[in-house]
This record gives structure tokens, C-alpha cells and sequence, in this order.
């Protein structure tokens, strides 16, 4: 069944997407179009008949699809035509000859919570001249309200996107950072275990399971795959007494392995997780998505569970005194591998949390999720310290909170760069990270 | 199924330019990471440095060919000390986490629509290359080699890339045999032994991760010109991590190691898509599509990859004294 994407609009991502302009552009030279062409030079001259001999072109797509049913008009060179988006999102329109032609998307034929991209100008200015085919782009952005909110309420909503998306990179970046911390491996497949929760609740969904089983059979089997992890590649590359260089090369290895076979499963196409659609919660001035809302709330509520795990438990002291120094640990009794093994297991359910609840935030589940988000996890690890847990959790709200508020500044299709260069200057002044102690920079 | 045809596209491989290309990045990875012990994971950002340093010159001031390579030399220097002043003085896998990071900066900023006047964005840049070709010194015509045949223009783009390829190799030969590289490979070995000797580390460090870069920054030009267009997803962390696995599968501190590895990594791609595309048109392979196998192939680069961890690290050519890790 090929629903209608709804949409939703979680305020974090400002800009969602894009339109992808299929529109060939002939580059070569006119002289040489004109002699390479199969038709018939003397069509030319009864043009009236054929009047769309020459085309503007492109597909309106937003992130999780094309956009079908919105009129786009052209008008310039004494013509004007129209065109309405088909279910995949083409749309063209004929025009008598080359030239200029200004070309607006009907804002009111969107569907509703779509709108164009900040900065985006319609109409716009299509020019051809040596092309039979001209192409236009229309970035499509969710959420992007063209009403004249305050700069207050803006900033307010990017905080509360922004704090929710950090919360979420911080479900990640903990299980990383206590894996860092235990074993000393930078894990770089821990994008692939974000990807492996998001993918595993949309497969048991579809299976036909109610959203709140297919949820948690997801993050449930992110944890077994972490024990499994464990259990058949990393304990016994510890017992062969593997350096932590090597193990991060094959680190990488495992993240190409499972991107591959997710995406041999799973397919390219994003696809929504149900309720991905939610309603928008007005607070007073201020409009957040519920399900922005759910996951700051869910996120916020397991990293209390896992701080109190390790202040308060037994298990919790040791795992930190297994991160502190392994081997004094060992010889205080405390069963070493045990405790990576649940230090794997827990990061692995926290991952796969992290994922569902990205794929909730993009929206969307695809391949390479956990690949997008991976260098904000590291990001957050660095800023908050390595292998300090309550570090990472400082230093990803802080990435999160950096990347939706620089939207206001920054155009939206920069907002990584901002805290990966952050992380590179935190790195030059403050090596160690906010939380970091001094001697584990070496 | 087209065995003859198969095999000699995959032989075809051994002498691809795109095989120069990665060759050549590997090599730059092996002298950064095989002789000084430093983990760049941003090979593809030196790269893509490389293939937008000179195009973008090329088309927008319409430069001749060797200034456009020399601003790509200086565009890859430039990003070598940026990289280099904050990690070098850290731990191995901060210099891994930020150099990644970096690459993907670059990616994300040649993409950003704000600058689809200059960068092309994510359509990239096309027709740069003439300049290139207008220097071919090669008559025009088909030449025949035995399976397979090539026009001027492939060939022509073989002959410099490997040409480089051989010219880099002698290079890194001389220079790791010269008194820089013992002192490279010390630093590889034991950073405080070198420092107590009076070497300034730091100096040495950043000259490698230049010198690593430039051949990366060659590697991106060749690999872009013979495409004739340059696009940004082609300049993801994945290309890193395939040039990682050029470079352990020959060897990681030897000079003719990566390029070994990085012929067997392409030839072993051809040769399976080869031989999967035809054994599913051939009816024999039903349950695959051919998305799907090509797919497959990629899995089995990761398999393979750290199969070679575990079990060979010092690769075909390497030599188990020389690892960077013990």
C-alpha cells in the first residue's frame, strides 16, 4: 500500500530536504547538440505543433518521498503553463522557446506541515539557452513556517528540539563512552547498532505487532546483539590480547559489514515508523511535535535509570572501577569480563533506543541512520570527556542543543559542521573534554 | 556467462586509473599510518581537496591545468596543518576522530546549497578536464592489448596515473630509507626515544601527515579526471575506510603494498559482480537481485576487512617486525 507520506514535523529538522532536479542538462556546446541530436533539424521550423520541445523539469521530493499534487506554474517570454506533480513527484512543463522563465510552486497545493526551505525564492528564475531541457529546485523543508514567529519562540522551540535531540545522541554516546571506557575500544559500528533499533522496530511493526511490543522486541534484541558482539568477537580478540588499533580497524569492518547487510535487507527507501505523523502541541506561543516531546521525556528517563545503575548499585561501582583500571579491579574480585559483557549489553539496548527514537526525530528509517549520527555521538564523547560517562551525556545535549540553535544563524544543511568544527576546537584548548581528568589525553 | 569477458574486465581493473587512484591514496595512508603510526581516517577529504582544488579553479577563473594543480597542492597543505595543529600532540585515536570529522566537514560544505555557484553542490562539477587532455601527446585512435582495446584518451590517462604511481612509489622508497624516514619510523615505534634524541616529534609528525596528504590530494585528481565530473557523495568516510583496506590487504609499512592491495581489492570487486551479474541473467543465481549483489560485495569487503585484522595484519607483503601494533 503506497500511502501519502504524511508528515511530520518535528521541529529539529529544519530542513528536512530538498527537491532532486532529474532535468539533463546538456553541457555541451550548442553547435555540437545541435549535430548530435536525432531529430530532425527541419522540426524547428514546424514547432507550433509540438509546442513542448523544449522543457523545464524537476521532482518535488521531501524526505520521505515524492510530493504529488502541487501546481507549479511558468510564465516568461510571453507564455505562461502550468503542471501539477505526479504521484512520483515529476513535473514538467512545455515551453514554445529558450529563454527565461519565472517559476512558482502554488505554496497553498502543499501538503499540509510542507513548506519550502528557508531562503528558497519563488518564484524563481529558470534560464535556458543551449538546452532543450531546463531544471528547477524547490528545497523542501518540514516545519518551516513562513509566519513571523519571534526570534524568543523560535529560539525556545529550538531549545526544546535541540535538548531532545542531544538526549537522544546521549543514549548513544553513553553506551559508546562506557564501552570506551571499560575496554578502551573506539567502537565505530555503534552507528550500525543505532541503525539495527530503528530497523528492527519498523521490521517487527510491519510483522504486525502494536507499536509499544515492536519497540521494545527492537531495543531488546539491540541489547542481544551486543552480547553477541561481545560473546563472539570481542572477548575472544581480548583473550588473543588484540591492540585496541587493530580492534578498531575491525571495528570498522563490522560497522561495513552490517551497514551492507541491513541495506541488502532492508532496502534503500526510507520508510516511517508508525505514528512517525504526530500531532503539534501548541504551548501557548510555542509549537513542538509530540513525539519530539515523548522521546525528550523517554530519553531523559532511561539516562536517570542508567546514572542511578552507576552510582547506586553494585554493578554501577563496578563498572566503574572497571573503567578506571581494569586490572586492579580484576584483582579486587570483581569478574572483569562479566561487566563488559553487561557494559556491551546495555549499550546495545541504548543504542537501539537511540535509533528508534532518531528515526522518530528525522523522520525516518534508512540504512545509514546510525552513520549520520555517529560523528555527533564521538563529538559529544570528546566534548564531554572519553571514556567518562557522565561526560558524554554533558557533551552530547551540548552537540544537540549546538546543532538545531545554529539553525538560526547557520543555513540548515550546515548544522553538523558546526559541532564537528566545535569538537575540533575543544580538542585544541581542552583536550581532555569538560569532564575528562588530564591523564587520559597520554 | 561471458567468462573471457569477465576476466578481462577484471584484469581490465589492474591498470584502471581508479586502481592508480586508490593506490596512490593507500600509499599516502601507509606512509601516515605503516611508517609514522599516524591514524588518519580522512584520506577521502584529502581527496576530495584534490578533485575540488583543481576544479574549481578550472572552472571558475578558467586557470591552466598545472595552476589548478598547484592550488590543489597548496588547498591540501593548508588542510594538513589545520588538521595537524590541534591532534598531533593528542593520542593516536583522537587524530582517527578528528580527521574523519574534517573529511566530512568538507563534504558537507562543498554540498551546502549556499555555495552551488562554486561547489555545484550535490550535482558537483563537470567539464574541467580538457586541459588535461588538450595535453595529450598521444595520436588519436583505438588501441588494441591483447583482451581488451582503449581509445587516446584512456590511455593517455593510464599512462600519467601510473606513471605518478611509479614516480611516488620510488619516492616513498628513497625517502623512508633516508635518515627522515628512520627517524618516521622511530617516531612509529617509540615517540619518547625519538624525543630524546633531540628530534622535535611535532615537526616530523606534521611533515608525514603533509607529505601523506599530498598523495592523497594526487590520488583525488586522478580518480576525478577520467570521470570528467566530481560529486561529493563520492568523498564519504566509506572511501576512507576501502583505501584502509587497500592498504592492510598489502601491507601496511611496505612501499608496494598498497599498491598490491589495492589491486587485488578491484580486481576481486570486478571479478565478483562480474560473475554474480552473470550468474543471475544466466538464471543460476535466483534468490539475489543485482542491486542485491552488489550489495553482497560490499559485505564481504567489511568481512574481509577484519578477517585481515585478525588473522593477517601484516598483509600480503608486510613483514610481522614492522606492525604498527604488536
Amino acid at each position: 500500500m503506497l500511502a501519502m507520506p504524511k508528515l511530520v514535523r518535528p521541529l529539529g529538522t529544519l530542513l528536512a530536504l530538498l527537491a532532486i532536479i532529474t532535468g539533463i542538462i546538456l553541457s555541451a556546446p550548442p553547435s555540437l547538440a545541435s549535430t548530435t541530436s536525432p531529430e530532425p533539424t527541419s522540426g524547428a521550423t514546424s514547432a507550433p505543433a509540438e509546442p513542448s520541445r523544449y522543457k523545464i523539469s524537476g521532482v518535488l521530493r521531501n524526505t520521505d518521498g515524492p510530493v504529488a499534487g502541487v501546481r507549479i506554474t511558468a510564465t516568461g517570454e510571453g507564455f505562461s503553463g502550468e503542471a501539477t506533480t505526479g504521484e512520483n513527484g515529476t513535473w514538467s512543463i512545455g515551453v514554445p522557446a529558450q529563454g527565461t522563465y519565472q517559476v512558482e510552486v502554488d505554496v497553498s497545493t502543499l501538503p499540509e506541515g510542507v513548506n519550502l526551505a528557508k531562503g528558497t525564492p519563488n518564484p524563481r528564475e529558470v534560464t535556458f539557452t543551449n538546452t532543450s531541457n531546463a531544471a528547477a529546485v524547490f528545497p523542501l523543508g518540514e516545519g518551516i513556517v513562513v509566519q513571523s514567529a519571534s526570534f524568543g519562540e523560535i529560539f525556545v522551540e529550538r531549545l526544546i528540539a535541540g535538548l531532545s535531540f542531544g538526549l537522544l545522541l546521549a543514549l548513544a554516546s553513553v553506551g559508546l563512552s562506557l564501552i570506551y571506557g571499560t575496554t578502551g575500544l573506539t567502537n565505530f559500528a555503534h552507528g550500525e547498532m543505532v541503525t539495527l533499533g530503528a530497523v528492527l522496530m519498523f521490521g517487527f511493526s510491519v510483522a504486525g505487532f502494536p507499536i509499544w511490543l515492536a519497540m521494545l522486541l527492537g531495543v531488546a534484541l539491540g541489547g542481544a546483539f551486543g552480547w553477541i558482539q561481545d560473546g563472539w568477537l570481542w572477548k575472544p580478540l581480548r583473550r588473543r590480547g588484540t591492540a585496541l588499533i587493530p580492534m578498531m580497524i575491525i571495528s570498522i569492518g563490522l560497522a561495513l559489514a552490517v551497514r551492507y547487510t541491513i541495506l541488502f535487507n532492508f532496502g534503500g527507501a526510507t520508510q516511517q515508523l508508525p505514528g512517525a505523523s504526530s500531532p503539534i502541541l501548541e504551548l501557548g506561543t510555542i509549537s513542538i511535535s509530540r513525539n519530539t516531546l515523548i522521546s525528550l521525556v523517554v530519553s531523559l528517563v532511561v539516562i536517570v535509570m542508567i546514572a542511578l545503575l552507576l552510582l547506586k548499585t553494585r554493578l554501577g561501582k563496578a563498572t566503574r572501577a572497571v573503567a578506571d583500571n581494569p586490572a586492579l579491579a580484576a584483582a579486587s574480585g570483581i569478574d572483569v569480563d562479566r561487566v563488559i559483557r553487561i557494559v556491551w549489553t546495555v549499550g546495545g539496548v541504548l543504542a537501539a533506543l537511540g535509533g528508534i527514537l532518531w528515526a522518530y526525530y528525522r523522520p525516518g528509517v534508512t540504512f545509514n541512520m546510525g552513520q549520520q549520527i555517529l560523528l555527533l555521538v564521538f563529538a559529544g564523547v570528546i566534548l564531554g570527556g572519553l571514556g567518562t560517562v557522565f561526560g558524554a551525556l554533558v557533551g552530547s545535549v551540548l552537540v544537540g542543543l549546538f546543532v538545531e540553535l545554529s539553525t538560526l544563524w547557520l543555513v540548515a544543511d550546515l548544522k553538523y559542521v558546526g559541532a564537528l568544527l566545535i569538537m575540533i576546537v575543544v580538542l585544541l584548548f581542552r583536550p581532555q573534554g569538560i569532564l575528562g581528568r588530564r591523564e587520559r589525553v597520554g | 556467462m561471458d567468462f573471457l569477458n569477465i576476466f578481462a574486465n577484471a584484469l581490465g581493473e589492474i591498470v584502471s586509473p581508479t586502481t592508480a587512484a586508490y593506490a596512490l591514496a593507500s600509499l599516502g595512508l601507509a606512509v601516515h599510518f605503516g611508517f609514522t603510526g599516524l591514524l588518519n581516517f580522512g584520506q577521502a577529504g584529502f581527496m576530495a581537496i584534490g578533485a575540488y582544488g583543481f576544479a574549481i579553479p578550472t572552472l571558475l577563473w578558467d586557470v591552466p591545468f598545472v595552476v589548478g594543480v598547484l592550488i590543489a597542492v597548496v588547498g591540501s597543505v593548508i588542510f594538513a596543518l589545520l588538521l595537524g595543529i590541534p591532534t598531533l600532540r593528542l593520542r593516536a585515536d583522537y587524530l582517527a576522530i578528528v580527521t574523519i570529522a574534517a573529511a566530512e566537514i568538507i563534504r558537507y560544505v562543498v554540498t551546502t546549497n549556499e555555495l552551488t555557484e562554486i561547489t555545484g553542490s550535490a550535482n558537483g562539477l563537470a567539464a574541467f578536464e580538457g586541459g588535461f587532455y588538450a595535453m595529450n601527446p598521444i595520436p588519436r585512435g583505438t588501441y588494441n592489448f591483447g583482451l581488451t582495446s582503449m581509445n587516446e584518451r584512456d590511455l593517455w590517462i593510464r599512462v600519467v596515473a601510473w606513471s605518478l604511481v611509479a614516480l611516488c612509489c620510488l619516492l616513498v622508497f628513497l625517502l623512508m630509507r633516508s635518515p627522515w624516514g628512520r627517524i618516521l619510523k622511530g617516531i612509529r615505534e617509540d615517540e619518547n626515544a625519538v624525543r630524546s634524541l633531540g628530534k622535535n616529534v611535532y615537526s616530523y609528525k606534521m611533515q608525514s601527515l603533509i607529505f601523506g596528504g599530498l598523495l592523497g590530494t594526487f590520488a583525488g585528481m586522478i580518480f576525478t579526471l577520467p570521470r570528467g565530473a566530481v560529486q561529493p557523495a563520492n568523498y564519504q568516510t566509506e572511501l576512507t575506510f576501502f583505501l584502509w583496506t587497500c592498504l592492510l590487504l598489502g601491507g601496511m609499512a611496505t612501499v608496494l603494498g598498497p599498491v598490491v592491495g589495492a589491486m587485488i581489492f578491484w580486481v576481486v570487486l570486478s571479478l565478483t559482480q562480474g560473475l554474480l551479474y552473470g550468474a543471475i541473467e544466466a538464471g543460476y543465481i535466483t534468490f539475489l537481485t543485482t542491486t542485491q549483489a552488489g550489495q553482497l560485495r560490499y559485505i564481504l569487503v567489511g568481512v574481509a576487512l577484519m578477517l585481515l585484522m585478525i588473522f593477517r595484519p601484516q598483509g600480503v607483503l608486510g613483514n610481522k617486525k614492522e606492525l604498527v601494533f604488536a
